[in-house]
């Protein structure tokens, strides 16, 4: 770990401030399990660490009578997936926290930093390795011919096909959730859907953060769809693995007929990636098991793999036919 | 050379402990086993990923190796040096006992963090059976293999039932 000065900021603005000075040589540490990877592992050289703990951002977890979640971005993964407006009103959200990680992890990490964690390719990960463009600018991917069974399969480009590893963000862009942001120019709210960028030739630049800019606060609308929900991950260990495949499915049926339908899949691209194609198939259309097979099958629409994980659409569809079983109550 | 020297005071098992010229890089887990000479918690794989380095901050269990001391200033950490109320051998806190009379470990290295995790895990309520017990010891790697007998005494001391006919620790899911 190179050296750094540490910064303990108590306020928001001050803590803006910092990163948007610069110079490039800030980097924000909340709950740091992902931060202090990244410093051990000198993928990340920052010449000052700014904590965002003694009360810059807050960690309360409402509800608001309509249903509706607001998460302060320091509340930690265990708190939100253990509150009751959360298990019972998104049992998405709390399934996909639950599968992140391990309990210790979840106790120390935000929800904020959780979306803002880095990619966990090999490559990004291995300061030893030459060729990544995400950590190094220019350098190439070794990734698309190397080993890439985690890889994304959409949204990628020729210059990176890492994937965002949170399983939390991916309920929440099928929720259609936003980020509240605190920057130098002000605040603003985007929606999550919209806060990662795809890597085009520009993977080092992962998000649409500018400089000194923080989650505040994360919001998901109220949903009848999500009260009927589950966060369905496959992956190579049972548990404290990330996501070969996940889906986020939430039904909201009317006797036998679907009214809404949200799909969303996690570990298949740079961004969690809505299934527009599923949703519209199961839209109107009876709940039954032709109707979710059919619709699964559009779940790896424009998927473009590599060798190494040319499996995944078919596991795509079948993830998503599962999950859609198990909220459709057609097991 | 560190780019800063800064003064903190942690609080460890009941004790308030001053660390003057602390390099702001120190981890909560390196403040504990060389300046306070607390060297029950592990040090493993540095990364997060193994558990050794558990300890519980405000009773809850948390990964010291990805803490830095100067963030966990007013926190109350509880190591396994401080986990049995009066300390030492004569008293072991129920949980060490358990994993004496149930053999849950081989070499040990990882044993004081699975102590500490265990821990925190009764605390927060989710040893209903022995496989949620797996899944929420699964922050804790043991490299000898001893996850059974572990189940076993962390089940023990959670009053967790091993329901005869169900399945079985040695059994579960591996």
């Amino acid at each position: 770990m190179r050296p750094f000065t540490l910064e303990r900021p108590h306020d928001i603005a001050t803590a803006v401030a910092f990163g948007a000075a610069d110079d490039d040589q800030t980097d924000y540490i909340a709950g740091g399990t992902d931060m202090m990877q990244l410093l051990t592992d000198d993928i990340r050289r920052p010449g000052r660490l700014v904590s965002l703990g003694d009360g810059v951002l807050d960690d309360r977890i409402e509800a608001a009578p309509d249903g509706a979640l607001r998460l302060g971005a320091a509340a930690r993964m265990s708190d939100v997936a253990d509150h009751p407006a959360v298990r019972e009103g998104f049992p998405l959200i709390a399934e996909a926290l639950l599968s992140s990680a391990s309990a210790q992890v979840r106790n120390m990490a935000t929800v904020g930093g959780n979306l803002l964690q880095r990619t966990r390719c090999a490559y990004f990960r291995d300061p030893g390795v030459h060729g990544c463009n995400k950590r190094a600018p220019g350098t190439g991917c070794a990734a698309r011919d190397g080993v890439n069974r985690m890889l994304a399969v959409l949204g990628g480009s020729e210059h990176c096909i890492a994937t965002h590893a949170s399983d939390f963000a991916v309920p929440l862009v099928a929720l259609d959730a936003v980020v509240r942001l605190s920057g130098p120019g002000g605040e603003r709210t985007i929606p999550v859907e919209e806060l990662h960028r795809l890597p085009g030739d520009s993977p080092h630049v992962e998000t649409v953060l500018v400089p000194g800019e923080l989650i505040t606060a994360i919001e998901v609308p109220a949903s009848r769809a999500a009260r009927t929900s589950h966060y369905l991950k496959v992956r190579d260990r049972e548990s404290f693995e990330f996501a070969l495949v996940s889906a986020a499915v939430a039904l909201d049926t009317d006797g036998g007929r679907i009214r809404e339908a949200r799909v969303a899949m996690g570990g298949v691209g740079p961004k969690p990636w809505r299934m527009r194609g599923v949703e519209r198939a199961l839209a109107g259309a009876a709940c039954d098991p032709a109707v979710l097979r059919a619709a699964a099958a559009r779940a790896a629409d424009g998927t473009a793999p590599r060798p190494g994980n040319a499996f995944k659409p078919e596991l795509m569809r079948r993830t998503v036919l599962r999950a859609l079983r198990v909220v459709g109550g057609q097991p | 050379m560190p780019a800063q020297t800064l003064t903190a005071t942690l609080h460890v098992n009941g004790r308030e402990h001053a660390l003057p010229d602390l390099d702001p890089r120190t981890t909560l887990l390196d403040a504990l086993r060389e300046s306070l000479g607390l060297t029950g918690t592990k040090k493993g794989c540095g990364l997060g990923h193994c558990g050794a380095c558990t300890v519980l901050a405000d009773g809850r269990r948390i990964l010291s190796c990805m803490a830095l001391a100067a963030l966990y200033e007013g926190r109350e950490i509880t190591t396994i040096e401080g986990l049995a109320p009066e300390g030492g051998a004569a008293r072991p806190h129920p949980l060490q006992q358990a994993f004496v009379e149930r053999d849950a470990f081989q070499c040990g290295y990882c044993t004081p963090g699975q102590i500490m995790s265990a821990a925190g895990l009764i605390d927060e309520g989710r040893t209903g059976s022995p496989e949620e017990i797996r899944e929420f010891m699964s922050g804790n790697l043991c490299r000898c293999g001893a996850y059974a007998n572990i189940v076993a005494a962390v089940a023990d001391v959670a009053r967790t039932p091993l329901v005869p006919g169900a399945r079985e620790p040695e059994q579960g899911r591996s």
